[in-house]
This record gives C-alpha cells, structure tokens and sequence, in this order.
C-alpha cells in the first residue's frame, strides 16, 4: 500500500475512535475525567478540602478554548514546518546529506 | 528587586479576584493532593528532571540536526495534550503525546518537555496544579516515556514489526501515565474499606478506562509521524540509534 493511502486509512482510524462515544453514548455529557475523580474523592474522604488554588484561571470557557486552540495550533504549526522542510530537502535534493550543502550545489550547478 | 515583589503582589490579586471553580483536567487538579504527597511527588521527580536536562544537552551536543527532532518531540506533545477526545465512557480525557519523544530520546529527555507542557497548563490553563505539578509530571513525563522506552526497546529485541513496538510504546506509555495518576490519587484517599486498593479500583475506573480509546489514537498517530520519519530523517534515527536494525 502507498504511503499516502496508509496515513488516510490510519487517520480515518483515529476519526472513528474519536466520533464513535458520540454516537453510542448520545446522552453522556463529555465532561472531564478529573471530574468524576473530584466525586470520588467526596465520597472517600468527605471533609477534604483542597488547600490551594490555581494561581490563574481563564476567565470563561470561549478564554480557555482560545488557549488550549492556540497551544494546539503552535504544536501543530511546528509539525507542520518539519514536515514540510524535510520533505521539501529530500524531494529536491535526494543526493545531499545536510541541508547547508544544498545552497552551495545549487549555486555551482546553474 | 522591585519588579520580583511587584510580580508577587500581582499573582496575589490575580488568586483573589477571579471566581475560583474546579477547572475541568485530567491530571490531578491543583490542591487536591494533601500537602505531604505533593512534596513527595516533587522529590521523587526531581532527579529524573537532572537527567533529563543532561541527556538533552548531550544529545544535542552529539549533533546539532537533532534539534529539529527534539522540537518535534516537544511539539507533538503539545499538540497531543491540547486535544480534549471523547471516550466510550462518556467523559473526556487527552493523549499525553510523550511517547514519541521518549523512543527517540530515551526515557529522561522527555521529563523536561513534559514539564514544560504541565507547567504550560498548570499556570495559563488552570489545567493540572502548580502543587501537583511534581505528582503530575512523575505519572506523565516519567513513568509514560520510560515505559514507552522500555517496550520500543523490548519489541526490537524481540524482533517486532517496527510499527507494532512504535504503537504498543506509545500505547502503553498513555495508559499507564493514567494508572499512575490513579495510583498517586489512591495513596492519597485511601478508601475506609478496602484501603489503597479499593480506592484504586475506583480511581483506574474513571482515569484508566476513559483512556483506552484515546491511548489507541495516540499509537495510531505516533505511527504515522514515526514512518514520516523513517523516510525522511533516517539518519538522524540512526544517529540516536532508534533504528538498531533493518526493516
């Protein structure tokens, strides 16, 4: 199988196992984990009280989807870079090792 | 000096003004570890950060080209840990994103980057806590790589197809950063009847079986970059002896 058909296929993958808790478990409410841990520790320990709080909190829910957006997209903005330079690399020049050599063939050769 | 204290004074207001709700994390949430573990997780995480900053220097020192990689790792990491996934349980975890970092580094160098990425939430997030932070960064940023490692390593040597170590590492990895995390939970709020385990049992109930699912996609996506890499940047991996052998 090609490359190119393989990351599709595998990718689809995660698709599914990410959209398939939405259709069977239509009335779930998706909240977090850490949530549920919260209850358990009500029930093991009643009297706990947390004895810090966090130093900042977004100040809504649209504040902190734009933080963890923009954290996604700076990772995924640098993935994008390396892929993109490495392909560009081999693609134009299979022969060279470094990418340094690449500008001084270049100039030789034309 | 002036600005330290200003600093201070003004994380102070900060912490009294905003309305403070238990923000929505799977690592374990700011203040709930009793002070004494907290300090136990920072101690026992420490040493693992040293070695983690000095298997990082050394291995850029080795070949600067590597640097690239180092920021893949780090960069897949925060992507992954961005990305809140629905489980079949019906609440939502996040892939940790470590094990990628850890097959090509080895186990120490990703303690620092996964700190860098708590911290990250900790602080602008109110994801995770400044005080569970060490707890935090042992159960994902230790026990996740060398896990993910070890089991790259181990599937090499047994001769594995490549991409089945890459995923059972990265796999694994995920899951049992999570199982830490209900470990640490549990020693912490041991249950009246049935003590650690009983109260383990419920913790890996929520943490643990929320994450298989999410665990899978983080294999699957470690994949597909780890084959990028195979084909594009083979000697780098041959320069960290990823690649011990043919495939």
């Amino acid at each position: 199988m090609r490359t190119g058909v393989k990351n599709l296929l595998l990718i689809f993958i995660v698709l599914v196992l990410a959209v398939f808790p939405l259709v069977m478990n239509k009335n779930a409410e998706f909240g977090g984990a850490d949530d549920q841990a919260e209850k358990i520790i009500g029930e093991l320990q009643p009297d706990y009280q947390p004895w810090f709080k966090s130093v900042w909190e977004p100040p809504s829910g649209e504040i902190e989807s734009l933080l963890f957006a923009l954290q996604a997209a700076l990772g995924a903005g640098f993935i994008g870079y390396f892929i993109g330079f490495y392909r560009g690399w081999r693609g134009n020049h299979v022969k060279r090792k470094q990418p340094g050599e690449l500008l001084e063939e270049r100039d030789t050769g034309a | 000096m002036h600005s330290r204290i200003l600093v201070l004074l003004l994380l102070f207001t900060c912490f009294m003004i905003f309305p403070q709700q238990n923000a929505w994390a799977m690592h374990i949430m700011e203040g709930f570890l009793p002070l004494k573990w907290c300090l136990f997780w920072y101690a026992l995480t420490l040493p693992f950060l040293v070695a983690g900053i000095l298997s990082i220097q050394k291995t850029v020192k080795v070949d600067p080209g590597v640097k690239m990689l180092l920021g893949l790792a780090g960069a897949f990491a925060f992507v992954l840990s961005a990305l809140k996934l629905p489980s079949v349980t019906g609440s939502c975890s996040h892939p940790t994103g470590v094990g990628l970092g850890a097959i090509l580094f080895g186990p120490w160098a990703m303690s620092v980057l996964g700190c860098i990425v708590l911290l990250f939430q900790a602080v602008l997030l109110a994801h995770g806590g400044l005080t569970t932070l060490g707890a935090n960064t042992f159960s994902m940023a230790v026990v996740g790589p060398l896990a993910a490692y070890v089991i790259y390593r181990l599937g090499e040597r047994l001769a594995l197809p490549r991409w089945l170590s890459v995923f059972l590492a990265a796999f694994l990895g995920d899951l049992l950063t999570y199982v830490t995390t209900s470990i640490q939970l549990a020693l912490a709020f041991p249950a009246s009847h049935g003590g650690v385990v009983a109260a383990m049992i419920k913790f890996m109930g929520i943490f643990a079986v929320t994450q298989v699912p999410l665990a899978i996609s983080e294999g699957i996506l470690t994949i597909i970059v780890f084959n990028f890499l195979v084909a594009h940047n083979r000697h780098e991996l041959e320069q960290l002896r990823v690649l011990s052998r043919e495939v």
